[in-house]
């Protein structure tokens, strides 16, 4: 019985290390002085220095940023209108297809949808003209097109456990479908839809396959220069970049994960 | 059900249907229409012109006598061995890798799951942060630890162990390395749900009645896992088959992976109506896995319902 949990805890172990090592490996290495990724020459700001003077990594991020925000706010309504009909309406007519369409983006390799959607965005401008070029807005439509499935899953998720009572309580008190929608069942959807935009935003900063194919020249996003700069090797200033991302990124996941925990900890503790 | 309730729940419906269209209709234009496309186009013959494929249909001209179909893409990528050796070394590739990744998640979901609760919130915690944080720069972290100059052969060589730094990067190894690294969290958190649910200590009761470990393990743990191991493993293999930014910056030359394969035939070869045969065959290899992902997320869901 010992034994067995001994050898469990030094697997965890090791696994986390190695969930974590790389991680800390890049950020303490953004602090090497050295042009040399590998040899330490001392502890140095120097490459956050050239990653702030670097004006395409910043409008890069800055495009980056505006595409994850209008893609994931859309992918959030989109994605909630189609968990609640797959979760309300029962039986109707196209819901198989449905089914497929939101299910399969999560399992569809990335290539083949980068592939797919720029055939789809020639064929469409060769017949109606638009669009015109590519750029932010088509890697925002291929973003909003895989997120809101993931939205979906998330928000089904939490329909499927709700209660339904309330609704049909506002419901026969007369409240009208709009308001009921708007003041209770949202509420009460509102942190899967919060976790479903997060989760679409942290993909559309993410993708790096499915934008190389659907942008166009001028718009080149963060994880595209990434990218072409790291298919060469290691960089210093990627390391900096790198050190930032995880740091907001974690600070973000942490902060999120104590807000939820100390409202799960308020409900029970308001609760019966 | 009186009928004045039953009015006021289609008024309900009646909205959502109607909102409904908006997402329908998106994800025909741009999930259902794009395949028809790559499938119309995989049938087309190849030319040198922007787009480079012909039309099948050319729409200017009316009647159906001028479909131009031909099977020469798909002849081309069965009849040609490099196709053949591509598919087969990503399906061994995302199958080992998968085996591994089972090999180190199990445990790991198995520990998790066996702490006490506010504690597996923390370690589950844990598994989940890498996952939110970039994919691409979690693959670029190794490779400054697996570079010739890199960090581990430093510290090989400063121990004594080498004395000439090993190939660790650009090569099959990394890949392995890269895979498991980044899709382990995929396999832990469907088994760990699997496992949370199972009552652990039904195997200390099976142990205090004289049951070996491993037996108890065997007979009970692991037949009862057996739909979290499935989805795990099905979340890995799936990806892990047409992985692109993994063999990109890990992989070496000889590195064979099909999303490489296929990237290639666009970018380099610019071959469009190849490039979308070995898309649609890419597809068919993993339809059969997908959809018995979807079959067991549908049994998951309905039990737990």
């Amino acid at each position: 019985m010992k034994n067995r949990g001994i050898t469990l805890l030094t697997i965890a172990a090791f696994g986390y290390a190695f969930l974590y090592i790389p991680l800390l490996s890049v950020i303490v290495y953004s602090f090497n002085d050295s042009r040399l990724v590998t040899l330490w020459g001392g502890f140095s700001l120097r490459w956050y220095r050239v990653l702030l003077e670097n004006e395409d990594v910043l409008s890069a991020a800055l495009l980056s940023l505006q595409i994850a925000v209008v893609s994931a706010t859309l992918a959030t309504v989109l994605g909630t209108l189609i968990a609640l009909a797959l979760n309300r309406l029962g039986n109707f007519t196209g819901r198989l297809l449905l089914t497929g369409m939101i299910t399969s983006p999560l399992v569809m390799p990335e290539i083949i949808t980068g592939i797919s959607l720029l055939f789809l965005f020639i064929t469409l401008s060769d017949w109606i003209g638009w669009p015109e070029t590519r750029g932010a807005t088509t890697i925002a439509i291929a973003h909003i097109t895989f997120s809101m499935a993931y939205v979906a899953v998330v928000v089904r998720s939490r329909l499927g456990a709700l209660d339904q009572s309330l609704e049909e309580a506002a419901m026969d008190l007369g409240g009208r479908p709009w308001r009921v929608f708007f003041d209770i069942t949202v509420p009460m959807i509102a942190p899967a839809m919060v976790a479903g935009w997060l989760l679409s935003f942290t993909l559309s900063l993410d993708d790096v396959v499915i934008a190389s194919f659907v942008s166009g020249p001028g718009s080149t996003t963060l994880p595209m220069i990434i990218f072409s700069k790291v298919r060469l090797g290691v960089t210093p200033d990627v390391n900096a970049l790198a050190t930032v991302i995880i740091v907001l990124v974690s600070t973000g996941v942490i902060i999120a994960s104590v807000i939820t925990r100390w409202q799960a900890k308020a409900n029970s503790g308001a609760g019966p | 059900m009186t009928r004045h309730k039953h009015n006021r729940w289609d008024g309900r419906r009646r909205w959502l249907r109607w909102a409904l269209i908006t997402p329908y209709l998106w994800l025909t234009l741009f999930f259902l229409a794009p395949f028809i496309i790559i499938l119309k186009i995989s049938f087309a013959d190849p030319i040198m012109a922007l787009p480079p494929f012909t039309p099948l249909i050319d729409w200017a001209a009316s009647g159906l006598d001028r479909i131009q179909v031909t099977l020469d893409n798909y002849m081309f990528v069965f009849a040609d061995r490099y196709y053949a050796t591509i598919y087969l070394n990503s399906v061994k590739i995302a199958a080992i890798a998968t085996l591994i990744t089972l090999l180190i998640g199990y445990p790991m979901a198995y520990f998790i799951a066996q702490q006490p609760s506010g504690r597996r919130n923390l370690l589950l915690l844990g598994i989940i942060l890498p996952f939110w944080i970039s994919f691409l720069l979690r693959v670029y972290a190794w490779m400054g630890l697996l570079s010739s100059q890199g960090i581990i052969n430093n510290l090989l060589l400063s121990i004594g162990i080498i004395d000439k730094p090993l190939t660790l990067l650009y090569n099959d190894f990394a890949v392995y390395v890269g895979l498991v690294y980044s899709y382990l969290p995929f396999m832990i958190l469907p088994l760990y749900a699997n496992l949370e649910h199972l009552d652990l200590d039904l195997n200390d009761a099976a142990a205090d009645l004289g049951a070996r470990n491993w037996q108890v393990f065997l007979d009970i743990t692991l037949p009862l896992s057996t739909p979290g191991i499935i989805a795990g493993c099905l979340l890995v293999f799936i990806p892990g088959m047409g992985e692109f930014i993994i063999p990109a910056l890990l992989g070496g030359s000889d590195t064979l992976m099909i999303g490489r394969a296929l990237w290639d035939e666009f970018f380099i070869n610019r071959d469009w109506p190849v490039a979308s045969a070995v898309s649609i065959v890419l597809l068919l290899i993993l339809v059969l896995p997908m959809m018995w992902f979807q079959r067991s997320q549908i049994r998951q869901s309905g039990e737990s319902a």
